[in-house]
């Protein structure tokens, strides 16, 4: 049951396409699955589960970040413009057609992918930091577009109240309901994005990345997969704004901000860029490194500084400072980010303790 | 997902530490402290926590002392959710938010868990409205109120609406854009003319919009409504259009301080005007207390203390959270484990509330959670603040009937 693989004995189509092809591997994931769908939402105390949301919902939108940074090798500083996309068509639909969550989620997807497509013309003929500002343009863009819209936005207050998702005639709104709703699209979202990589659009995305020349002489259509990429990446954004949208119970451009969509860069290159692994552990980090800081420093700081005014506010600074200073010491211990550091311990145990 | 479980594990054993004891009120406190709008949230967080501890030094309320779990949200929606339940978790039964779209993300769970919240200075004008969000408490003068006294103050200082020009010159986004309704509102009701200039982020650069306030719309009064840096921008460019400063009166974050001494000190902001809804300098009693507080602590007064706007602001922010609490314990029978919905009918009992002169006249009873509405408009001389008219409401009446009429759509 515990053996590794040795050779390659693979006899079938089926067995060579298999995601996870050994036996290791497979146990392992069905393990996760019982742990994040029985066992969590059992055991786990609310305020967790509220933690757990926050990272499923980012785990989404650095998917989608990852499929274009990471894989395709272009650059987007306007994720989360997308994100609002998807927030504001979901809530418009959600409010005015009273449609349900599972029409919304792909709806609001599918507008950000169409937005996505027109941000990304650019990518067409320019690459790098040039594109980088291009994409920062349109976050600004799509920012004020939806402010100053009141048929999008709801109004002048450019938020509009969504009621929270319902199956079943369950209104989904305690953290538990909420942790399966973020759970379920979370894994399909994982899911769809292994599967991304390892078809032919994803190592098209792969070949454009490493040499775009070199690619279209294969006989790949550069541009239409560089616009692919940005429209699978802005639905994976547009998802996750549905998500933030009907987590909190309200669409608001101020979510958004450009500083967003630096978090998710951050996560992919902190993650590990191209790897769906990395773009997970990524976005856990990114998350949960400032709750873990804040709440370590909350249980400690008392026993060194006594005045708790003085103490909230050397807290909150030294977060930056720690959480800065961690990332800047994970990227220099492996470069390659987080996934790689893990890749690098699994093969250590792979042949452990007959490592020579 | 092994450093998921491994944090989760640790930050399990680190909230058992610190969980309710009997006979203690939790309060849960936002802040800004890292965030873009660190200037203000630093000095608000600060005399928030300071009021708290001058309540437990006088021996709490009723006996039992006050816990402030303080969370720094950085202006971000993520972590205030995150802090939001870890409030909850240490059994808060009342939460001092911070931050508009943090407001935004929160108000529907506050509503569920019933835990009253204010929002001084920031959310939604519709709050104020305490039929529409039972939860929720501004407690403040809203940007609407804040366009309505705004406006009334114009027309004391020009003796008249009627046929002058008011130019509205505002932060392009959500919150800068709220105090248009009510100004176009008022200029059909009183006959003025309203341009409006909106100043685009990051708010730095405004000389076209000064040029074109002061020679090509020839505005009678200026009512801004800028953020962060964006004030002292203003203060400097409309100076250097040759636009009086005396003719300019700013929303409530717009006027501290800090905007005064970034645009060069008193002597360069003279004549310039904000209001306020809490008090500004230094001479209230309650300061003197915490000072002689600290003092007999053996500690040196925080520096944050002589940002006195934003520093009152937070002595108001708890202010008001332990009068609640206050009248909560007391309709327990003195008890300390009172509930959420307690304390929403003790801010409720909250009448004639003014801390000594730095808050106004506060009242929440009524359905209006807004208290009134009030401001004071504060005008900057050659030595500091000084106050330009008592506290005031304007035009409450046409503010109110907007809030009627919107949170009536939001139902539909």
């Amino acid at each position: 049951m515990f053996h590794r693989e040795s050779g390659y004995y693979k006899t079938t189509y089926a067995s060579d396409s298999a995601l996870y092809p050994l036996p290791i591997a497979r146990f392992t994931v069905a393990g996760f699955a019982i742990l994040f769908f029985v066992v969590a939402p059992l055991l786990v105390s609310s305020y967790y589960l509220t933690i757990l949301n926050l990272v499923g919902i980012a785990i989404v939108g650095a998917l989608g970040l990852n499929i274009l940074v990471g894989l395709t090798g272009q650059i987007s500083i306007g994720h989360a413009a997308f994100m609002s996309v998807g927030a504001y068509t979901a809530a418009n639909l959600a409010t005015r057609f009273d449609l349900p969550f599972w029409i919304t989620l792909p709806a609001g997807g599918l507008m950000a992918a169409a937005i996505g497509i027109i941000v990304g013309f650019p990518s067409v003929r320019i690459k790098g930091l040039y594109l980088a500002i291009s994409t920062l343009a349109a976050q600004f863009i799509i920012d004020w577009i939806i402010v100053h819209t009141p048929a999008i936005s709801g109004g002048f207050q450019a938020s509009i109240q969504v009621p929270r998702p319902s199956v079943f005639g369950i209104v989904l709104d305690t953290q538990r309901e909420l942790y399966m709703f973020i759970l379920v699209t979370a894994v399909l979202a994982i899911v769809i994005a292994l599967n991304i990589a390892r078809s032919r659009i994803g190592r098209a995305f792969i070949a454009i990345r490493d040499q775009d020349i070199a690619a279209e002489i294969l006989g790949i259509d550069v541009r239409r997969y560089k616009l692919m990429a940005f429209a699978i990446s802005s639905f994976y954004a547009g998802v996750a704004g549905v998500l933030y949208t009907y987590y909190s119970g309200v669409a608001n451009n101020e979510f958004f901000p450009l500083v967003v969509s630096i978090d998710y860069l951050a996560m992919v290159i902190i993650g590990g860029m191209g790897s769906v692994l990395g773009a997970i552990f990524g976005a856990t980090f990114v998350t949960l490194l400032p709750i873990a800081i804040d709440l370590f420093m909350t249980a400690v700081g008392p026993y060194l500084i006594e005045d708790a005014g003085a103490l909230s506010g050397i807290k909150s600074h030294m977060r930056l400072v720690v959480f800065g200073g961690l990332i800047m010491f994970f990227l220099v211990v492996e470069p390659e980010g987080l996934n790689r550091l893990w890749l690098n311990i699994r093969s250590y145990f792979r042949v452990w303790p007959f490592s020579y | 997902m092994k450093r998921i479980l491994a944090s989760i594990a640790v930050a399990g054993g680190l909230a058992a530490m610190t969980a309710a004891h009997a006979g203690e009120i939790v309060i849960g406190q936002m802040t800004d402290r890292t965030g873009p709008t660190a200037n203000v949230g630093n000095p608000v967080g600060d005399g928030a926590q300071d009021y708290i501890d001058l309540i437990n030094s006088q021996g709490g309320i009723n006996g039992h002392t006050i816990r402030l779990v303080e969370v720094d949200n950085q202006y971000k929606v993520p972590p205030a959710v995150e802090g939001y339940q870890r409030f909850k978790s240490e059994g808060a039964v009342l939460v001092g938010l911070f931050g508009t779209p943090i407001t935004q993300a929160l108000t529907a769970d506050l509503q569920k868990d019933k835990i009253p919240a204010t929002t001084p200075g920031f959310g939604t004008a519709l709050a104020a409205d305490g039929n529409a969000f039972p939860y929720l408490f501004p407690a403040a003068a809203s940007y609407w109120s804040q366009a309505g006294a705004a406006v009334e103050y114009a027309k004391q200082q020009m003796g008249g609406l009627k046929g002058k020009k008011i130019a509205y010159l505002f932060y392009d986004n959500p919150a800068g854009r709220e105090g248009l309704p009510v100004l176009r509102k008022l200029s059909e009701l009183e006959g003025y003319t309203l341009n409006e200039f909106p100043v685009p982020a990051p708010g730095i650069e405004m000389d076209n919009q000064a040029r074109d306030i002061a020679r090509r719309f020839r505005a009678d009064f200026v009512i801004s409504h800028l953020f962060g840096r964006a004030p002292s921008v203003q203060i400097n460019a409309l100076k250097r259009a040759g636009f009086p400063l005396e003719k300019v009166v700013s929303f409530v974050w717009g006027a501290s301080e800090a905007d005064v001494a970034a645009a060069g000190g008193f002597e360069a902001a003279e004549g310039y005007a904000g209001l306020q809804f809490a008090g500004v300098g230094d001479d209230f009693q309650v300061r003197r207390d915490i000072k002689a507080m600290l003092k007999a602590q053996g500690k040196e007064a925080r520096e944050s203390m002589s940002s006195t706007v934003f520093y009152n602001r937070g002595l108001l922010i708890s202010a008001l959270h332990v009068e609640a609490l206050r009248n909560a314990v007391a309709a327990n029978g003195g008890k300390a484990d009172v509930t959420g919905t307690q304390v929403r009918d003790g801010f409720h009992a909250i009448k004639d509330f003014s801390l000594g002169g730095l808050l106004p006249p506060l009242n929440l009873g009524g359905g209006d959670h807004e208290g009134g509405g009030w401001v004071r408009v504060f005008k900057v001389t050659k030595t500091g603040f000084e106050p330009a008219t008592e506290w005031f409401k304007g035009y409450r009446d046409v503010v109110f009937e907007l809030i009627k009429e919107e949170s009536a759509k939001m139902k539909n």
